[in-house]
């Protein structure tokens, strides 16, 4: 089976439809799968429900779907930095349900290995909890969260092979692998694809089962939201 | 004289203890890394999915595969490891990490804190808050004593949107600390900052506690 596509338009066809679901790996702009999202904002699909933890900043990342109003709704844990947001959210025009960092990437986790809610102690007696069961465990009391199950998840990974086994580099792993296993398929962009057979078996992060599309993305111009540095003195 | 930022950060470092792994918030907290006392072996977890955070990056060195959780760039030690969002909260909510320092709005009397949105104005999210202390074995708190209107933030009850409920074990700020042994006993003034007296923190303070 041929996983490999020749650009991020040809990779999401027949995938993208109006109302759809997707989850969008990454931290802040590290990790961001923006090859997949520029070509989402290309296709002009509406009314989108993303999963993400953060919603980018003003345009950059899923910022540029927001730019051009082709998101009904987010699910994230934090989403500072954003201005166009900001004004979108006062303005009642865009949906957000906040979601606990944990408990979203947990959902994802839960969703994409077929269980279908879970009990946590995060936000319990806070307003997350509000409408959601109840259950005392051992003398402590959890909520229900339920697992999420996009239409489509789109990740950004460092090397893949042809057969889709991927790793990630550094802290641009976050959020990617589990938000790769979270629904009915998902396409990845890489830096690098290699030959199948030149990645260690042992050292796989997301076992190509996962990964059913996946393109290369590559020159990448990675973006730094705060450059913090030390100096070269000499002792 | 009220302690400093710096200052209040030095305090929260004196709990910590070798082998702790510790989580770190942004602002005040992030400073305490620079006071962990010689001797002792601290690792700490950033939870987009790193253990072993080094310091900030010579200048050049700077990647933007390697972020902390304030999206700052940082580097790796020879300790470190990477892992994904998912297995970061496995271990936070699992009670792996026995120590979590971060900034607050609100503490009630009762340990609740707010720290993540004020209704009406800008709402950021709680990104990974609710879920530290939830799991974190170990919650301090450093936080400046008054808001910068002079209004207490150590009160009766929080009036903000809660972060946790009955989650917070000690408060730092630029006035003292207060602590408390578990998470049924109230909070006691357990330590002054120089030249502030008992009489100075009950005046800015409207939270019960055991003076």
């Amino acid at each position: 089976m041929q996983k490999i596509y020749p650009d991020a338009a040809s990779a999401l066809e027949g995938l993208l439809f109006d109302g759809m679901q997707i989850c969008a790996g990454g931290f802040g702009l590290s990790g961001i799968p923006e090859r997949l999202i520029d070509a989402i904002r290309d296709a002009g699909t509406k009314d989108l429900t993303i999963a993400s933890n953060n919603a980018g900043i003003d345009g950059e990342g899923l910022g540029k779907l927001l730019r051009t109003r082709q998101v009904k709704k987010m699910i994230s844990s934090y989403v500072g930095e954003n201005k166009e947001f900001e004004r979108q959210y006062l303005a009642g025009e865009l949906e957000v349900e906040f979601c606990p960092q944990g408990t979203l990437a947990e959902r994802c986790r839960a969703g994409g290995a077929g269980i279908p809610g879970f009990y946590t102690k995060t936000g319990v007696g806070t307003q997350v909890a509000e409408g959601k069961e109840h259950k005392d465990f051992d003398g402590q009391t959890y909520i229900l969260e339920r697992g999420i199950y996009a239409d489509l998840c789109i990740i950004k990974g460092w090397k893949a092979d042809k057969a889709g086994n991927l790793i990630f580099r550094k802290t641009a792993r976050n959020f990617n692998q589990p938000m790769a296993t979270a629904g009915k398929i998902c396409v990845a962009e890489v830096e690098e694809i290699v030959e199948t057979g030149s990645l260690d078996p042992d050292c796989i992060h997301l076992p190509g089962v996962y990964v059913k599309r996946l393109i290369c993305g590559a020159p990448y111009d990675k973006k730094i939201e705060f450059r913090t540095v030390r100096e070269r003195t000499a002792a | 004289m009220p302690w400093t930022r710096d200052d209040m950060a030095a305090r929260a470092a004196k709990e910590l203890k070798d082998g702790y792994y510790v989580n770190l918030g942004i602002g005040i907290p992030t400073l305490v890394a620079n006071h962990v006392p010689e001797g002792i072996e601290v690792t700490l977890q950033s939870e987009n999915g790193m253990l072993g955070i080094g310091p900030f990056p010579f200048e050049g060195d700077e990647d933007a595969d390697l972020i902390n959780a304030g999206k700052q760039t940082i580097s790796e030690l020879p300790s470190s490891s990477y892992f994904s969002s998912a297995d970061s909260f496995a271990m936070i909510r699992g009670g792996h990490i026995d120590l979590t320092v971060l900034g607050a709005m609100e503490i009630a009397e009762n340990g609740d804190i707010a720290n993540w949105m004020i209704p009406g104005k800008m709402i950021k999210g709680m990104g990974g808050a609710m879920d530290l202390v939830a799991g974190v074995k170990k919650i301090i708190v450093v936080m400046e004593h008054t808001s910068k209107n002079g209004d207490p933030k150590f009160i009766p009850a929080c009036t903000l949107p809660l972060t946790g409920k009955n989650v917070v074990d000690m408060i730092i700020t630029d006035m003292c600390v207060f602590q408390r042994p578990d998470h049924d006993s109230p909070f006691k003034l357990i330590e002054l900052a120089p030249g502030v007296t008992a009489e100075d923190v009950a005046a800015k303070t409207t939270a019960h506690y055991i003076a």
